[in-house]
């Protein structure tokens, strides 16, 4: 094979390449923008640990669920939550068995006040974001999930 | 392969299958906030609107809506059992096995008549519950609603927890409904709660 025909190889080779790397990245920053988000879960969890009652009799001031509570719809609009505690806890919007959970889903972006008499200022919000839109924001939340996971 | 035939055969059909994609998370049963396990709801020994005892265990075999309100309330109680009031249209025949209950926080001002007269406007067949405060107070502490008098002027209104429970045929308490839900989402649960 003659040295011409070898670089002539090599450039098609590379033409190629260039072509499927581009390509690929299209494909995938395609799907980041326009593929649905699906959350490995949708629930936001808050739980009442195990002798939290016990402390709050001894004078330790426990806070576990904030006065506000911010979901997104279709990635995490779900409150979910949970009394590991030895007796009945008012938690957020619920009174709470031992052992039991409460499970609210959210279907509307919006601001929800539930009085609470566990919280000093008697109620606690949850608002509700509405989704990434289809495209950019999209990207962007997936770009942004990426760079800070816990975001 | 040339890049064209590559694109159509491959890439294209996977971006496609990803931007088609449905989500896989599994929707909640219920679209009221759910409790897991269900417990026993409290049971209640109330003056009911209708001149009668009104208890819980009464309403075994139906599906039970129960709000805690006073008739004098401004925007939340009328709102909620206009509401429950359409869900109970909405479900046609089988609106006979689903009751309102509907629990005054104010039995200064609420007694039976008061009561009645007040949900006869929204629909006949939704029964009021009044007793003594003590009572009263027993029973929002079990089921963990808040209500607080609220002077204005020389009159007062009530703060009150605007929620309302899903009580079911078997007198479990399976679930809570925030105010400001459509009918739909009741006529949804409340088939849900009628089929099982």
């Amino acid at each position: 094979m003659r040295d011409g025909e070898v670089r002539a190889g090599w450039r098609t080779f590379a033409t190629r390449s260039s072509w499927l790397l581009a390509s690929m990245l299209v494909a995938a920053l395609a799907w980041a923008a326009l593929a649905p988000i699906e959350p490995a879960s949708r629930d936001e969890l808050f739980e009442i640990p195990r002798g939290t009652w016990a402390r709050r009799m001894a004078g330790d001031k426990v806070e576990i669920l904030p006065d506000t509570v911010r979901l997104t719809l279709g990635i995490k609009d779900v409150l979910l939550l949970r009394n590991l505690d030895d007796v009945p806890q008012v938690f957020g919007p619920a009174l709470i068995m031992p052992g039991q959970s409460f499970r609210l889903p959210f279907e509307v972006a919006s601001t929800y006040s539930f009085a609470c008499s566990a919280h000093a200022k008697g109620a606690m919000n949850v608002i509700v974001d509405p989704g990434p839109a289809k495209g950019w924001p999209t990207l962007r939340w997936r770009a942004l999930q990426w760079l800070q996971p816990s975001a | 392969m040339s890049f064209p035939r590559f694109a159509f055969k491959v890439l294209i059909p996977l971006w496609l299958a990803a931007a088609s994609g449905v989500s896989v998370a599994a929707a909640p049963a219920l679209k009221a906030g759910v409790f897991e396990p269900p417990r026993q709801a409290p049971e209640f020994a109330l003056r009911g609107s209708d001149g009668s005892d009104l208890t819980l265990a009464r309403y075994r075999g139906k599906v039970v809506l129960l709000s805690f309100g006073f008739t004098q309330c401004p925007a939340v109680c009328p709102t909620t059992l206009a509401t429950l009031a359409q869900a109970r249209s909405a479900l046609g025949s089988s609106a006979d096995r689903v009751q309102v209950v509907f629990v005054t926080v104010d039995p200064e001002r609420d007694g039976p008549a008061q009561l009645k007269a007040y949900l006869a406007a929204f629909d006949a067949g939704f029964v009021g519950g009044t007793g003594k405060p003590e009572v009263l107070a027993a029973m929002r502490r079990n089921y963990g609603v808040v209500a607080e008098k609220v002077p204005i002027g020389d009159s007062y209104a009530m703060d009150h927890t605007s929620s309302i429970f899903l009580i079911d045929r078997e007198g479990r308490l399976r679930a809570m409904m925030p105010y400001g839900r459509d009918a739909k989402d009741f006529v949804h649960d409340v088939k849900l709660l009628l089929a099982k």
